[in-house]
């Protein structure tokens, strides 16, 4: 069983090393944002109340860049799929749960590397942590983010067969994840009702748990965080690996 | 002993039966050749073995063990090539070899002293560490039926191993599996488009057709049945001549789309 899963992850690993354009890639769209955002509105929040924005920000920019690298790790499902790798490991006499575990370890794993790298180049831009201890406990927390939106975009890819489809259907739900999680903007003075979708998107609880880690600001507490992404994570891959047991070919 | 036992066997897709009803069993160390039109419900037929697809009804036993019940049993007991590839071009054909192995459990030794031995076998252990993506269509098949084999299965699923392959690769191919076969007894259950090789290996022979099987036996029972020199000509005049249309099933149409990438 271990070992099952751990060929899957080492497999991930693998492709995602040997495919420098999508290390490379994937990384250009936070930095942008980084850049874009921090520069560019620092002055705005200096003026409203003297907060640090590039401090506020960069934690949601991390938060981000695992949103969108384990939420597109689903698409490997769907690539091998089409290029019948994925009957190899269905026809294995190998628990559903093991494929779905190890598949996601390894989506996590890498969504966790891209995290760090984002968060290297903001510390290369002037972003400091409360203190340097503190970065562990964001890692746990990046890991645990990662391990819920790689089963989430993996449960999904496992009941998609088109390509195309695929990416719209990760950006229909990965931009309101995005823009309604206080990765942005502080959370704390939103209208109820936008509030409210704040409240119900798991992504929220990823960016305070890094928030309050890295910087010791939060609108939540970090037991809510801890348990509102543990149970997620526990859920999105039971269900997928349910789903993955139902698929015919 | 039967190694497969296939009993009233259906498959529908949404009204659409792709297999109807069919029977048939093969025993221990057969070679047996399906044959049928595109279309005719061969893949759907081994899909449902290999437990990839559910019957709709009907009974199925892969080496006594019933797919859809003791799946990881009859998992373990066979190996299968695919019609289509089903390899990780991304990783090293060693990689390949290694990933199958550790799936189906293989101790280590074993498993680096087989895919060695299985490797040069098909002639492929000096490029073990080229990636698949570099491998010709041929390679790429001997691969893959290497790969089936680390497992020691004790059938074989072939679906159509030889599709696009030069005459010198299909040669070698066969030898290898009829060399499996006579050496270990592995039961072959294979389909295929040419007449001329089902003629040549097959023990036992079964021709499908609109998803029911019309005719089984011997390449000599079936040649004298329709009074016919040859298993080709016998096929066209059991199947008749026009032409089949396949649906196309959404991973091909996505092709088309897609084209080829990678």
């Amino acid at each position: 069983m271990i070992q099952t899963i751990y060929v899957m992850w080492l497999r991930q690993l693998k492709r995602y090393w040997r495919s420098k354009s999508r290390l490379i890639g994937s990384i250009g769209q936070p930095l942008l944002f980084l850049v874009a955002f921090g520069f560019g509105f620092s002055p705005v929040f200096e003026k409203a109340g003297g907060v640090d924005y590039m401090q506020f920000l960069v934690p949601g920019i991390v938060a981000m860049t695992i949103l969108f690298t384990s939420m597109f790790t689903g698409i490997e499902v769907v690539w091998d799929r089409r290029f019948g790798f994925l009957k190899e490991t269905l026809v294995a006499p190998i628990s559903r749960t093991d494929i779905m575990i190890g598949r996601t370890l390894g989506g996590a794993t890498i969504s966790v590397i891209q995290g760090l790298v984002v968060l290297l180049l903001a510390f290369l831009i002037g972003f400091r942590p409360v203190s340097w201890f503190s970065i562990l406990p964001a890692v746990f927390f990046m890991f645990l983010l990662s391990i819920f939106l790689t089963g989430f975009g993996t449960a999904i890819a496992s009941r998609i067969d088109d390509m195309q489809a695929f990416p719209m259907i990760m950006n229909l739900l990965i931009m309101p994840m995005f823009f309604l999680s206080g990765a942005l903007f502080p959370i704390d003075g939103l209208p109820s009702f936008i509030k409210l979708l704040v409240l119900v998107n798991p992504l929220s609880y990823g960016v305070d748990g890094l928030r309050a880690t890295l910087t010791g600001v939060m609108s939540f507490t970090l037991p809510l965080d801890l348990t509102v992404l543990a149970g997620l994570s526990i859920l999105v891959n039971l269900v997928g690996a349910w789903l993955f047991s139902r698929i015919e070919i | 002993m039967d190694m497969i036992k296939v009993m009233n066997l259906t498959k529908n897709f949404n009204g659409f039966t792709a297999v109807d009803d069919i029977s048939f069993n093969v025993g221990e160390g057969e070679i047996f050749a399906f044959l049928g039109p595109n279309g005719a419900g061969k893949s759907t037929t081994i899909k449902m073995l290999t437990t990839l697809l559910k019957p709709s009804s009907g009974k199925l036993m892969v080496n006594g063990f019933n797919p859809l019940t003791q799946q990881d049993d009859a998992r373990r007991s066979f190996g299968i090539v695919f019609q289509d590839q089903s390899i990780d071009e991304e990783l090293t054909a060693y990689e390949n070899m290694e990933f199958h192995g550790v799936l189906y459990g293989v101790e280590k030794e074993t498993r680096t002293e087989r895919i060695k031995q299985l490797m040069e076998m098909v002639g492929l252990w000096s490029r073990r560490d080229d990636y698949v993506k570099y491998y010709s269509g041929g390679m790429k098949r001997r691969l893959e039926i290497a790969r089936g084999l680390i497992h020691h299965p004790r059938i074989l699923f072939l679906d159509e191993p030889t599709l696009g392959l030069d005459p010198q690769t299909r040669n070698n191919i066969w030898e290898h599996i009829l060399e499996l076969n006579a050496d270990d007894g592995m039961t072959i259950f294979f389909t295929t488009h040419y007449m001329a090789e089902a003629e040549e290996v097959a023990d036992r022979v079964a021709i499908i057709d609109h998803g029911q099987i019309i005719t089984s036996g011997t390449v000599e029972e079936i040649r004298s049945s329709t009074s016919t020199s040859s298993l080709e000509d016998a096929f066209l005049q059991l199947t008749g001549r026009s032409i089949r249309e396949e649906n196309a099933t959404s991973m091909d149409r996505m092709r088309l789309r897609r084209g080829v990438r990678r």
